[in-house]
């Protein structure tokens, strides 16, 4: 006979379930964050009611410290810190899980069986080897380790070895369960791994490994769940698993590589510079244009379109591109948004700082429909983005961009382009864009650059 | 042979199901939405809190009390932080004001 806080966990999955249906729309999506709201208190009220907890009072320090320390990183974040905020979070998630698997052992240990032991110990490896890797994607990600990705001959070598000699402790382990001091050991040489991962991991690859990570973080709370036999846990772990699985398809798509390339390939290192950039550099100049220039220009101009970046987000330049605009919409031009799939440090990054300077949703279009839109826009505004803007990808077989889905934003008929300086983007490769004469080039701060324009453009 | 628990064929099963649900699910997120879709997963996944605190119905020893309540801090910071922070991002979206 199931009991009655087992049906009580069946509505806290429906919940769950279909909270992330009400984000297929941004009307019903604050409904969905409180529907998944309301399944964590079932889930949690219905547990509560079946098991009496010993140690209450441990419950409640721990749960008011995860209030404390929980409820400022939400309310305070700076929306151009939610990349960083969401790597803590996976870190927070995932070593929770390991801690409880870990537990879960010491629990059970004398009588431990194979089957239990073998899913203990995968959701162990993951648990800490995720909880590592987050660590040191917001290490990157707050500029506390350089973001440049930390590569060396033979690196994915001694990484594969780490995880090799932590598979070998985890089988060792679950042959002789009773040896328990493998487990630290092995959980170390996990968290090595995590760490050697994603040091070799560039900045602009961020989106794609923050989904994976997002991915692992929910595999191994489905891990868990079968250790229990713990249904809502299978279901709310394998949500997130796919959903992290999904990101990271789209973004790697969005790049043009495979997970293995973005795990492993070490792109953007000093190595996958060369070739491409120094040929076509050779004779060419990029004209470089004053913001008055570009004020005549948004004069004339009927629509315009700004291709955001993570430039954009780390010049906190948002708010001054919503101010300019709000003056070209006065004048009757018609603003959009291009917004590629990474642009920024995680899916979606753009879209919530744009909505952040209060630029209207529908304003903001994605690759595929603004694509056709630019050989019949004015101007294209790029602030703070790069290779997604390389014709290269297109044009270059011999480029490492090629193949990649860009912002076709060399069709416009003409591109401001809004750069600290000619240096190369993460790809290492000089971007074609600049050298085309339908382009000016703008250099200096985004805000410092686009805050000059709104000025220009009032004097007009 | 490894004996196995009658339970896990089902828990596979629905394993896999859910599974399909999620991909299908998130196919149909707005685009716009990635990141707070991101930040209610995570938070969703905290639901481990649940296997925790059943651990913590019958500790067996000190050791195991001690990572428990460690997990149930993180996982409840998770919580708070995750359902807060996305109904904060979900609010920022707004519908063009009509304008003239």
């Amino acid at each position: 006979m199931s009991q009655l806080f087992e049906y009580l966990y069946v509505i806290a999955i429906a919940f769950f379930a279909i909270s992330i249906r009400g984000l297929s729309e941004v009307r019903t999506s604050r409904y969905g964050n409180w529907l998944a709201a309301a399944g964590m208190t079932v889930a949690i009220g219905a547990t509560l009611t079946a098991y009496a907890i010993q140690r209450i009072d441990l419950l409640v320090i721990a749960v008011v410290v995860g209030a404390i320390v929980g409820a400022p990183i939400a309310l305070r974040v700076p929306m151009t810190a939610v990349p960083q905020r969401t790597a803590v979070s996976h870190a927070f998630g995932s070593l929770a899980v390991a801690l409880i698997g870990t537990a879960e052992y010491y629990q059970r240990l004398p009588g431990i069986d194979v089957y239990t032991m073998t899913v203990l110990t995968a959701e162990m490896i993951l648990g800490y080897l995720t909880f590592m890797g987050s660590c040191i994607a917001f290490a990157k990600l707050q500029g506390l380790i350089p973001g440049k990705p930390f590569v060396y001959g033979g690196r994915n070598f001694v990484s594969l070895s780490v995880l090799g000699v932590a598979i070998i402790l985890g089988i060792y382990l679950i042959a002789n369960p009773t040896q328990s001091f493998i487990l630290p050991i092995m959980a170390v040489f996990a968290i090595l791994f995590g760490l050697l991962l994603v040091m070799a991991i560039g900045g602009a690859d961020m989106p794609t490994v923050i989904a994976i990570l997002n991915s692992y973080a929910g595999m191994s709370a489905a891990a868990l769940g079968f250790v229990l036999n713990n249904q809502v846990l299978i279901v709310a772990g394998a949500l997130d698993g796919s959903s992290g699985f999904i990101l990271a398809l789209i973004m790697s798509k969005a790049m043009n590589r495979s997970f293995t390339n973005v795990l492993f390939g070490g792109v953007g290192a000093v190595v996958a510079a060369p070739v491409a950039g120094s040929a076509t550099a050779a004779g060419r100049t990029a004209a470089a244009y004053t913001v008055d220039d570009v004020a005549t220009i948004l004069d004339n101009a009927r629509s315009v379109v700004f291709v955001p970046g993570y430039g954009m987000a780390v010049a906190q330049a948002q708010h001054v591109v919503k101010e300019i605009a709000d003056m070209l919409e006065a004048k009757g031009i018609d603003v959009k948004y291009g917004i590629h799939p990474v642009a920024g440090r995680m899916p979606g990054h753009m879209n919530v700082l744009l909505a952040e300077a209060q630029v209207p949703y529908d304003q903001l279009w994605e690759m595929d429909r603004i694509n056709p839109l630019f050989p019949e826009t004015d101007v294209v505004i790029v602030v703070g983005a790069n290779d997604v803007t390389n014709p290269a990808a297109r044009t270059r077989p011999d480029s490492p961009l090629f193949g990649m889905p860009i912002l076709n934003v060399d069709k416009a008929k003409t591109v401001v382009f809004v750069k600290r300086s000619m240096s190369p983007g993460f790809a290492g490769v000089e971007n074609e864009l600049f050298y085309l004469p339908n382009t000016m080039m703008v250099f200096g701060d985004a805000k410092k650059v686009l805050a000059d324009l709104v000025a220009s453009l009032k004097k007009q | 042979m490894i004996a196995i628990p009658n339970d896990v064929a089902l828990n596979l099963i629905i394993f896999f199901l859910a599974t399909f649900l999620g991909i299908e699910l998130v196919r149909h997120v707005s685009r716009l939405l990635h990141t707070p879709l991101m930040a209610l997963t995570n938070a969703i996944s905290s639901v481990s809190i649940v296997a925790a605190l059943i651990v913590l119905s019958d500790p067996k020893n000190d050791l195991v009390l001690l990572l428990v309540t460690v997990a149930i801090a993180l996982v409840f910071t998770n919580i708070v932080s995750g359902f807060l922070i996305t109904e904060r991002i979900l609010r920022l979206f707004r519908k063009r004001k009509d304008k003239k």
